[in-house]
């Protein structure tokens, strides 16, 4: 198990803006009527990101309302998930798998890459307060290994040079491309393809 | 090596587009109404003689699992969910199908839920795949628009709604019935079993639930024959299915083959052999994190399915193939592992809480070479005391891998590790549960 706490500087009060209410109620509509709880997890990453990649315990009980469900069951879920961040992270959010198929292809480069750049310790922001960066487990692209995730996005197939340009743009402010950066083609055997060739040629 | 005309996956790697034009060119949507107007029955033992068996790691027989659904729906509405969690370490197979074959999932999802007699299927996504499940989404409104999902779907006459459910970075919510706690809002913990979800499942209506790739080949089946698919592979191992090459080869890969094809054929054809050349190779993980890695001499010979994996006490899981080569070290790889499930573990069950960081310690310390002659075999024993002790597969899941390092690299350990017993050299040590051993009187 992984245990989590919440931040200790914690914001009064938290409300959804028009956006996230009229993106909650249309999640709250795909599920059955009296069933409202299991829109939890999608509220929950609304209010992720509307406050900056972090959910205050404010939010959990504004969500616990809104869906009318016991606010002990929402900060249950938001402690048992790992995606929730439960303390406030760079803008730049970035999680480096060094699970396995990763590791022994060289995660820890990546490790060391955000060391110098972006903090000594993980999950601790920058100097400029944009990024912060953490180890996670399996991200599920081991094909594409090693690799990292950057908010939303996957940057694959890197090594630490790679790494630190990547994150060089970040620090500038930038958005990196996504994608492999060994300059393949989604998942295939770079430059030993013996399948589906025909349509790749058509 | 399987005939092209023979792949599923014909865009596996995208060199054609995944949208709704580009997938009935290659087949998709095609006079789907002719495959449900044969009836449910006719689907569900086509399937049956296709002898599918579920991709998610269990291998459970699909058209069996189907035809567990009640027969009449009652009072109670009945559900298909689709569990994309994804998060074995060694497996990306699925992502592949959710961004570049989304919509023979979507239509394995209108016949599954036609067979099964759903009007709505969730759609179970883990949370880092937020950008392959927005191009899902865009093929789930694209199926809308065009009438291939929703009020009378594709002109079947079934009506059938598609959302998607993200998940929030839990490997337990891979675990059928503690994906449903986690679609119903809560903390996925796995429920008992019996009730099995098929009578009583999401809500506590009956519920299917199966995997993307398993969903995603059955309009295929359905429209080539069930003896089509039963052709390739051999006896209770049939067809053809995604596996995931990663670790320490020249050309990592997801590639679709035929089951029982030989592991060294994937590796060296399609892989581009071990780095280091095949002599370099000193293990194989042949079928997710979870499954007992196979050594060198056994993956001369070794064909990957279902069966011939059990009979080497591994499994093909979800045929995500580790390649873990001599630079190695083959115990930091296994501590590694054994990290993963501490931090996974839900911790309903106290065998797999406690006994996840147990191993996972033991592991690390052995990796150093701090541990004690007495300890491979305690760490053996920690490993029997959590698989079977648990509701869910978890427990086991957890302690295979390590199981399958004491079976074949005990030695490896042993030579590492040979610091007398503590006991024997009579230090106080403050924090050593035992202490009371270290007094000669009482031990």
């Amino acid at each position: 198990m992984s245990l989590r706490r919440p931040a200790k500087d914690q914001p009064e009060t938290f409300e959804f803006n028009s956006s996230s209410l009229e993106a909650a109620n249309t999640i709250v509509s795909k599920y059955p009527k009296g069933k409202q709880q299991s829109a939890v997890m999608a509220l929950l990453y609304i209010a992720q990101r509307q406050n900056n990649n972090w959910i205050p315990l404010a939010a959990m009980k504004y969500i616990a309302k809104f869906l009318e469900m016991p606010y002990i069951k929402v900060y249950e879920v938001a402690t048992f998930y790992t995606m929730y961040n439960l303390s406030p992270v760079g803008k730049f959010f970035i999680q480096v798998c060094t699970t396995t198929p990763c590791m022994i292809r060289g995660a820890n480069k990546l490790v060391e890459a955000c060391k110098e750049k972006i903090s000594e310790k993980e999950s601790q922001l920058s100097s400029d307060k944009s990024c912060s960066w953490m180890e996670v487990e399996c991200l599920g692209a081991c094909v594409n290994a090693p690799m990292m995730q950057i908010n939303d996005d996957y940057y694959e197939d890197l090594d630490k040079e790679k790494t630190l340009e990547i994150l060089d743009k970040i620090l500038n402010g930038e958005t990196p491309k996504p994608g492999s950066y060994r300059g393949r083609v989604n998942n295939e055997p770079e430059n030993n393809r013996k399948t589906l060739l025909d349509l790749k040629n058509a | 090596m399987l005939k092209d005309k023979d792949r599923i996956f014909q865009n596996l790697y995208n060199d054609l587009g995944s949208d709704v034009s580009s997938s009935q060119k290659r087949g998709d949507w095609v006079k789907t109404k002719e495959l449900t107007d044969k009836g449910r029955d006719w689907i569900i033992d086509e399937i049956k003689s296709s002898q599918l068996r579920g991709r998610g790691g269990a291998g459970f027989p699909t058209g069996l699992k189907w035809s567990f659904a009640p027969k009449e729906v009652g009072s109670r509405p009945h559900y298909l969910v689709i569990n994309g969690d994804e998060s074995e370490p060694g497996t990306c197979k699925d992502r592949d199908i959710l961004r570049f074959e989304p919509h023979k999932l979507i239509e394995g999802c209108l016949i599954a839920s036609y067979a099964v007699q759903a009007h709505v299927c969730y759609i179970y996504i883990r949370g880092e795949y937020f950008i392959d499940g927005q191009k899902l989404q865009a093929a789930i409104d694209e199926a809308y628009e065009k009438k291939l999902i929703g009020k009378n779907a594709a002109g079947t006459g079934w009506d059938l709604d598609i959302y998607i459910h993200y998940g929030a970075g839990a490997y337990i919510c891979g675990e059928e019935t503690a994906l449903l706690e986690s679609i119903e809002g809560k903390k996925g913990q796995p429920r008992l079993k019996p009730p099995f979800p098929a009578l009583i499942g999401l809500y506590g209506c009956p519920t299917i639930i199966n995997n993307v790739e398993t969903i995603a080949v059955v309009p295929t089946i359905l429209r080539r024959g069930g003896k089509w698919f039963a052709s390739l592979g051999r006896e209770k191992n049939t067809g053809t299915k995604i596996f995931c090459i990663s670790g320490n080869v020249n050309n990592p890969c997801n590639v679709e083959e035929e089951m029982n094809i030989p592991l060294k054929e994937l590796v060296e054809t399609h892989a581009g052999g071990v780095v280091g050349g095949w002599d370099n190779l000193q293990a194989v993980i042949p079928g997710g994190s979870s499954m007992p890695l196979i050594p060198k001499e056994k993956c001369e010979t070794l064909t990957m399915d279902f069966d011939s994996l059990m009979a080497e006490k591994s499994g093909l899981g979800t045929a995500g193939i580790v390649v873990i080569n001599k630079d190695q070290d083959i115990i930091k790889c296994m501590a590694r592992i054994a990290r993963f499930y501490k931090h996974e573990s839900c911790g309903q069950c106290t065998p797999c809480r406690e006994g996840s960081g147990w191993m996972w310690r033991m592991l690390e310390r052995m990796a150093n070479g701090e541990a004690t002659k007495d300890e491979v075999e305690m760490l053996g024993d920690v490993t029997n005391q959590i698989a079977g002790h648990t509701i869910c597969a978890f427990g086991e899941g957890s302690s295979w891998p390590v199981q399958g390092l004491l079976r074949h690299f005990k030695k490896e350990i042993e030579e590492r590790n040979n610091l007398e017993l503590i006991v024997e050299k009579k230090n106080t040590i403050p924090y050593l549960v035992d202490q009371h051993l270290l007094d000669k009187k009482n031990a």
